[in-house]
């Protein structure tokens, strides 16, 4: 019997079985492609939403930015600009939301079937990623549109797609393994990301932030994403090479000590969801 | 032969405090701070743990089907959790030497949004089957399931029964060394249950392992070479499953009280009333489950503060809603007379090979002769089964409610003239 399985208590992290997650990669595969297909099942727009939504995000903030507070950017129509934030943005948050909520959505999977738990956060945010691709190819319609051509920083822009995962991945195995014990994750949710909202620069440039303040700013990893994002599509200004730097530690220590916890608590998830 | 499970001493605690504090950071915080302020150590609350499993150990061998039985509660759901990995033990060791598939449910992960198809291939990887697999089996599922023009239909417009139909063929595709499945099969309608357990049989004649928890004792002694009893979280018995089956029946079975208490308030004001009815086995143990081979005995416990010739105690037994008979203590020839005060226990003893299968319910009778009824309801307040003993006569072993009607089965004497 060579694949005998042991089963024993486990205590303190439960081992990252790699392994086990890539036997189980056709399940995550599965519940990426039913994410996919569920998502817009039953709407008016289907679809049309993954459009619908970043332009609707597009044209309020650049009328709350640009028309009511008078920001501008040099050289870069400001709808473009808020543009290329909201596609990043719209990728992270609805990444957050849906994996903090995923073990909750999936609790019947939890309690009558095995399986690395650590699929359902992954895939939550995954399936996020073809919306991504259908907001990140109307912008580059966009840019199209404005006679906008990318210089060769766009080929750096896979860094910021990963970074955006790894930070969502992050948060998301916090607050998906939190709310199977503890239901205010729910609650909060909505707000945690309204607020995140306004303290990253989804409406407006990072160097409209106090250059005190600059250093607390960039230990949010969206700032450096979105930031990222914007660089490498529309070339604006440089990229501060430190601040970068602490975003991605900051996003790297968020990844690591999610995961953490998420073993930790894993083991636990059946008996108390 | 080696053993393909082996289950050494284990053991799952849950802590019942957790369950019962709610589910909210602000509880957790009151928690805390009743726990500070009435200095109580962690360790002190230690009697608000429960074992719901403790210290189990067993040995299966490949190609054996083992039916685990045991009353609600008494840990199979948390033993099958266990053994299928959903959660983990808190002491022991299991060694499984084969691929599992579970089946705690069937129709897992089914979204009412996809079609028939797509959730054929969703619930199949959520089953353990690879897409090739699901692939090579699909129009044998479908088949099965006997779905062909509902195939690419949201499955949310199903009705139940093509559901669970859908669901169940999916589940008896799956081919795994080791299948364990939880009482899914009492769904559905008899031909479908059928089929079903047709599956199961094949599949332990095909050499698969299978375990399975039901409560229905019948099915465990079709199907099971095996069977596992588990009470209050331990082992009770493990063994040939006729054995173990019988065990289980003598335990009684407790989803439904083997006693009454009379909470009737008007009752007690009466010049006697009825403390209690309970249902034994003829040795006195509490029972609510019989063979027709054996006694049952019916025991009133009685408070009688004025002492009565004409005080009459009894009970009407019905079945199926019809009244099978009324007896009462008073009752020619054996007649009894309660004229003693205080506490009374009185028994009725109902013969072996006098009542037929099925579920019999008791209403109790108090009242003095011809002036007034002591009781102020008149309903059943307890019932207990019967089920035809196949050991007694090789005729017997299939008969069932259905082909064996009546409201009593007594032994008569016939004979040739």
């Amino acid at each position: 019997m060579n694949d005998e399985v042991v089963i024993k208590p486990t205590h303190g992290l439960s081992a990252l079985r790699l392994r086990e997650i890539w036997e189980f990669r056709e399940l995550f595969y599965f519940l990426v492609w039913r994410d996919i297909k569920v998502r817009y099942k039953q709407t008016f727009l289907g679809a049309a939403w993954a459009i619908a939504r970043p332009l609707m995000g597009m044209v309020v903030l650049t009328i709350v930015f640009n028309k009511l507070v008078g920001f501008s950017v040099a050289g870069v129509p400001y709808l473009l600009f808020t543009f290329c934030g909201v596609v990043a943005w719209n990728f992270f948050s609805e990444g957050v939301s849906g994996a903090s909520q995923s073990l909750l959505a999936n609790a019947n999977l939890i309690s009558k079937v095995y399986f690395p738990r650590i699929i359902i956060p992954a895939a939550a945010i995954l399936s996020g990623l073809l919306d991504f691709v259908i907001a990140f190819s109307l912008a580059l319609v966009l840019m199209i549109y404005f006679h906008f051509v990318p210089t060769w920083t766009i080929a750096i822009l896979p860094v910021f797609v990963v970074l955006t995962i790894v930070t969502s991945l992050g948060i998301g195995f916090w607050f998906s393994s939190i709310s199977v014990q503890y239901r205010d994750i729910g609650h909060a949710l909505p707000y945690i990301i309204q607020v995140l909202l306004w303290i990253t620069p989804v409406g407006y440039a990072a160097n409209k932030i106090p250059s005190e303040y600059q250093l607390l700013y960039w230990m949010n990893p969206i700032v450096c994403v979105i930031e990222g994002f914007r660089w490498s599509m529309l070339h604006t200004g440089t990229m501060p090479l430190t601040l970068v730097a602490l975003s991605v530690c900051v996003a790297g220590v968020l990844f690591v000590t999610g995961l953490m916890n998420f073993l930790r608590m894993e083991r636990r998830f059946a008996d108390v969801i | 032969m080696s053993a393909i499970i082996s289950v050494e001493h284990l053991g799952k605690q849950y802590r019942i405090g957790a369950l019962r504090r709610g589910n909210s950071f602000r509880d957790a915080f009151d928690e805390k701070i009743r726990s500070l302020l009435s200095r109580k150590k962690p360790s002190e609350s230690k009697d608000e743990v429960l074992w719901a499993l403790k210290d189990v150990s067993f040995q299966l061998e490949a190609g054996e089907v083992l039916g685990i039985i045991g009353r609600n509660g008494a840990g199979k759901s948390t033993l099958l959790k266990i053994l299928s990995r959903i959660t983990g033990p808190t002491e022991g060791l299991i060694r499984i030497g084969g691929r599992v598939a579970a089946l705690l449910e069937v129709g897992t992960g089914f979204s009412g949004e996809l079609t028939g198809r797509e959730n054929i291939f969703l619930n199949g990887s959520i089953l353990g089957m690879k897409r090739a697999e699901i692939l090579s089996k699909f129009d044998e599922i479908v088949a099965f399931a006997e779905m062909e023009r509902f195939i690419d239909t949201p499955v949310k417009r199903y009705s139940s029964g093509m559901y669970m139909r859908l669901a169940f063929a999916i589940a008896a595709h799956l081919d795994p060394e080791i299948l364990i499945v939880d009482e899914v099969l009492a769904v559905g309608d008899a031909q479908f249950q059928k089929k079903s357990l047709g599956r199961i049989e094949e599949l332990g004649k095909g050499g698969r392992t299978v375990l399975f928890v039901t409560h229905n004792t019948g099915m465990v002694r079709q199907l099971c070479s095996k069977a596992l009893l588990l009470h209050e979280g331990k082992l009770r018995l493990i063994g040939e499953s006729n054995a173990v089956t019988s065990e289980y029946e003598r335990m009684g079975t407790p989803l439904v009280e083997s006693r009454w208490e009379n909470n009737n308030p008007r009752d007690k004001q009466e010049s006697a009333w009825i403390g209690s009815v309970s249902t034994t086995s003829g040795d006195g143990v509490p029972s609510r489950i019989f063979r027709t081979s054996e006694e049952v005995v019916i025991a009133f416990s009685l408070t009688v503060k004025e002492p009565n010739n004409l005080l009459k105690v009894g009970f009407d037994l019905t079945k199926n809603g019809v009244v099978v008979m009324r007896t009462q203590q008073v009752d020619y020839p054996n007649g009894l007379a309660l004229t003693k005060a205080g506490e009374v226990i009185v028994r009725c003893r109902i013969p072996r090979h006098f009542l037929n299968n099925g579920e019999y319910f008791i209403i109790p009778l108090l009242s003095i002769h011809c002036a007034q009824s002591l009781m102020h309801q008149y309903e059943p307040v307890l019932s207990f089964e019967v089920a035809i003993d196949p050991q007694y006569s090789s005729f017997y072993s299939v008969l069932t409610p259905h082909n064996h009607p009546g409201m009593v089965f007594p032994s008569l004497t016939w004979e040739q003239v």
